[in-house]
């Protein structure tokens, strides 16, 4: 399929290296490692980087103290991604760890694209950040060598300091006496050695996270605590509809008895992102947060007020049966004879419910005017997604807004679409003051860009010695970016545009003779709602119905599910791989099949009512496989339908590793919110509005629930591949495989409730 | 007015009687490590204790503390340094963090009545804390951690 990188891989992967010079050059007391932009001066890098003629959305400083500060354009929401990005860099510069800053960064053009998502962030820098620690190692090495008078080749660096025989320099007197301006053209830079990857000594050593302790003694400052004088607080009060209500009227008389309540406001939104919206101020958030509940706000709504989950999976199963709708990812020769030329077809259909974001920290915003731009304070994903959008509501040139960044209680996806920074910048410019929005809980809920529901239909065809000759995987859903960023959607072989983020997963690895992958854009859940990212995007639901599918296509053919994976995993044609990202291609997932069937004693004796399942996925893209394999252990209760998660175990190979631990919490995290989506979360949309909307009937898995869990990395130097979604994307279809094989119930919904196995279990016996 | 005690500081409060104490801790008090996640008490983002009790601010209105001895996560410990929060670091437990404040506060309260908790106590005690990132496992490892830690001061 076309890159998921967007329409411009370049935008997304901010510099790439093969077009790309690289300057280094006195900025102040020390210098400026940076690529430069094309076109840029390589032969005065000091006049270049005065002038900022640098890629400066990759770039690190060493100051004249030694200290190496990396600056991060990436959110930190729980990933410890500042940590991982800086020691990419630090090791091939052969920095002391001790010397390493990381600064996370307001917006600025100068930053080019800010987005954090798609488990892009480590793949994207990570050559890039190779290249700039290995040009500075250099330049180093051959001013330390001057200062020391040997040749550079003597010479080697560890730990900040050049040595050559007894002798040695350190990096900050480099800096202070050594003239380290360098200039390298694309071939040059191209030319420089990287150290082999026996010679890491910070990449894939584990570390402490910079991020974690002000995580632990409430110094940790989150969006949601921004503060500036003389705010005024603010709740809104959110519309029946998210996309077509209108103000009538206004009555605000209950609220007027509540201490510091000022007033209540309809905004008005040149972006239209935020139509029908109330806000309701007061003095303090609690204050305005008791006025909202009192304010009675009458709406005209469109009729999306009447539009329900069942009437958004109908839509799509009426588009999953006309052949010509949607977009082709795959279309390969002779599907459709394939088909009609069966021995037999397999054929089952696989829904998702809608599911809430639920990030802890409800969304915010702090917004004011302050010599001549707004300033926009709050947590957020993409921000070059929002900036274009504030400028529009406030009739300002996007030069005169800026965010300032701040820690994220979650993201998740959530905070990729940072729609709710506009209300706030609308409220504030109407009361020409600063306003700080908080949204509560069933405010957040009720103005989430969810999960959108999916339907999904899979055929494989096989002849008559029942090996596949086609398969076919259509799959309905909303599509988040064609409604918030339709010029990142490619197009497909039959021309027309799809959502990437949508149908990755279906384009699987199997090798499946002619094989068609078809997306379909449900235009009801475009408009009854905002589609939003939520971790593991389009695999969270893809892969539930392929891997539910190969499941039952293993049992329908009487083979063992692994068998049958490692059968169709052959590594032929377009699955045999390619560089730098796809070395290997299905054998390296066959190979994690293989290891978790084996770690999780695939095939031994089980407890009654007790069973394994599995599933294999490649993560986020085929242009990024992340190889990873789940064996879930259930137990059913026959009686209640209740499913016991007991055990996953987790073979990755994501490649190279960055930082382990990390990585490992990322799989633990990522796991376990596929198990809880797919056996604790999921709502339903009842007319034009989600049902649950907090945690007396919105329930996440909670510490009890946490199953054993036995997760292992394949020891691999390949290209680091992303780690904050994969998981994820594996665990629920384990699950359904697994209930199926503890007690023959097949469950075709997620998530997995207990009447839905009871009635499986019921069918069984009529 | 509402007299209380914050972090061993004797403050008076402004906010109305029927404020919910965390806003009074976060607003009025400027101490923002108490986190606002529900508003209903089942996420416990914003537990405190109080006279050495865990308890929701979310839904405590401030007067039902009037001339007890709150504490926040700020106040847990005059350098950052419990047992626990040492080990919320040496087991790199946090993720996004957001819920960690929460976490802490109830696993301190969780420390006292069970000094060598087990799963179980620490399933029924954690239970009312959410970590949407999911970080239960690590959570878990803290805790047993700093359980150790203490115990073997105490033996010691």
């Amino acid at each position: 399929m076309a890159s998921l990188r967007g329409p411009d891989p370049s935008a997304a992967a901010p510099a790439s290296p093969a077009r790309r010079g690289f300057l280094i050059g006195a900025a102040g007391a020390g210098f400026v490692l940076a690529f430069a932009r094309p076109g840029a001066l390589l032969a005065d890098p000091a006049a270049a980087v005065a002038a900022r003629a640098y890629e400066p959305n990759l770039w690190c400083r060493i100051d004249a103290d030694g200290i190496v500060t990396v600056n991060i354009i990436r959110a930190e929401m729980g990933q410890h991604v500042g940590t991982a990005l800086a020691r990419i860099l630090a090791d091939e510069l052969e920095a002391d760890w001790a010397d390493v800053r990381i600064a996370h960064v307001d917006t600025d053009p100068k930053w080019g694209l800010m987005v954090t998502g798609g488990s892009w962030s480590v793949w994207q820098s990570f050559p890039l950040l190779s290249q700039a620690g290995a040009a500075g190692r250099i330049a180093l090495i051959e001013e330390g060598a001057k200062l020391l008078g040997v040749a550079p080749s003597a010479c080697r660096a560890r730990a900040s300091t050049v040595s050559a025989g007894g002798r040695s320099i350190g990096y900050a007197e480099i800096v202070r006496r050594g003239n380290l301006a360098r200039s390298y053209s694309a071939d040059e830079l191209k030319a420089l050695p990287l150290k082999p990857a026996a010679e890491r000594r910070l990449v894939g050593v584990d570390t402490q996270a910079i991020d974690v302790p002000a995580k632990t003694d409430g110094t940790a400052i989150y969006g949601i605590d921004a503060k500036v004088p003389d705010m005024v607080f603010a709740r809104p009060k959110i519309p029946p509809t998210r996309n077509g209500s209108k103000v009538v009227s206004i009555d605000d008389s209950a609220a007027k008895a509540v201490p510091g309540y000022r007033s209540s406001l309809a905004l008005e939104d040149p972006s239209g992102t935020v139509p029908g919206w109330v806000m309701v101020f007061a003095d303090s958030f609690a204050a305005a947060s008791r006025a909202a509940d009192r304010v009675r706000v009458e709406w005209h709504s469109d009729d999306t007020a009447q539009v329900s989950e069942q009437d958004i999976l109908d839509h799509g199963a009426q588009q999953i049966a006309d052949p010509a709708a949607g977009a082709t990812v795959f279309d390969d020769e002779g599907v459709d004879a394939a088909f009609a030329a069966a021995d037999s077809v397999l054929e089952r259909t696989y829904t998702t419910a809608s599911v809430l974001h639920f990030q802890l920290e409800p969304v915010n915003a702090l917004a004011f005017e302050k010599d001549g731009r707004w300033e926009i304070h709050t947590g957020n994903q993409w921000q070059s997604l929002i900036l274009p959008t504030l400028a529009k509501a406030l009739g300002v040139g996007e030069d005169r807004v800026i965010m300032r960044t701040y820690l994220l209680g979650g993201g998740f996806g959530r905070r990729l679409n940072g729609d709710y920074a506009v209300p706030a910048a609308l409220a504030a410019k109407a009361l020409g003051r600063p306003v700080k929005m908080v949204l509560t809980r069933a405010d957040d809920a009720r103005f989430d860009s969810f999960r959108s529901p999916s339907i999904q239909r899979v055929r494989m065809a096989f002849d008559p010695a029942g090996t596949v000759t086609a398969m076919q995987h259509d799959a309905s859903a909303g599509w988040p970016t064609q409604v918030m960023v339709p010029a990142f959607m490619p197009k497909g072989r039959n021309g027309a545009a799809y959502d990437p983020f949508a149908i990755a997963g279906a384009d699987s690895w199997y090798t499946v003779g002619a094989q068609r992958v078809r997306a379909l854009s449900n235009d009801l859940a475009n408009r009854a709602f905002r589609p939003g990212w939520l971790r593991s995007v389009g695999p969270g639901w893809t892969n539930w119905a392929s891997e539910c599918f190969i499941d039952e296509a293993a049992h329908a053919r009487g083979v063992d599910p692994v068998a049958f994976r490692l059968r169709l995993l052959d590594g032929k044609g377009r699955n045999a791989g390619s560089a730098p990202n796809a070395v290997g291609g299905a054998a390296r997932l066959a190979a994690v099949v293989r290891r978790a069937a084996e770690k999780a004693g695939w095939g031994g004796p089980l407890p009654k009512d007790t069973g394994l399942g599995i599933a294999a996925t490649f993560g986020q893209e085929r242009d990024m496989p992340t190889w990873i394999a789940c064996v879930a252990r259930v137990r059913v209760d026959r009686a209640s339908g209740a499913v016991a998660l007991e055990k996953l175990t987790l073979v990755v190979d994501a490649g190279t590793i960055v930082h382990p631990d990390g990585a490992l919490a990322q799989t633990e995290g990522a796991a376990l919110w596929g198990a809880s989506m797919a056996l604790h979360e999921g709502t339903r949309f009842v007319d034009g509005q989600v049902q649950d909307t907090n945690l007396d009937t919105y329930t996440p898995l909670r510490i009890g629930d946490v199953p054993e869990m036995d997760i292992e990395f394949v020891a691999s130097t390949e290209a680091a591949v992303g780690l904050g979604e994969p998981a994820t994307t594996v665990v629920g279809p384990a699950i359904g495989n697994a209930v199926f094989a503890a007690v023959g119930a097949r469950v075709r919904h997620l998530p997995i409730r207990p009447d839905a196995v009871r009635e499986a279990l019921a069918g069984n016996r009529a | 007015m509402t007299r209380l005690t914050i972090n061993d500081r004797d403050v008076t409060v402004a906010s109305g009687e029927d404020t919910p104490l965390l806003w009074v801790i976060r607003d009025e008090l400027g101490l923002t490590g108490t986190k606002f996640g529900c508003g209903i008490g089942l996420c416990g983002a914003c537990t405190v204790h109080v006279d050495g009790r865990a308890i929701r601010s979310c839904i405590t209105p401030v007067a039902a503390v009037a001339g007890a001895r709150v504490t926040t996560i700020e106040g847990l410990d005059p350098a950052g340094a419990h047992p626990l929060q040492k080990a919320w670091v040496e087991t790199q437990a946090p993720q996004c963090g957001y819920c960690q404040s929460g976490q802490i506060m109830q696993a301190a309260t969780l420390l006292k009545d069970f000094p060598d908790p087990s799963d179980r106590d620490i399933d029924a005690v954690m239970g009312g804390n959410l970590c949407r990132c999911m970080a239960y496992v690590r959570i878990r490892k803290a805790i047993k951690l700093a359980a150790a830690q203490i115990g073997e001061h105490h033996d010691g």
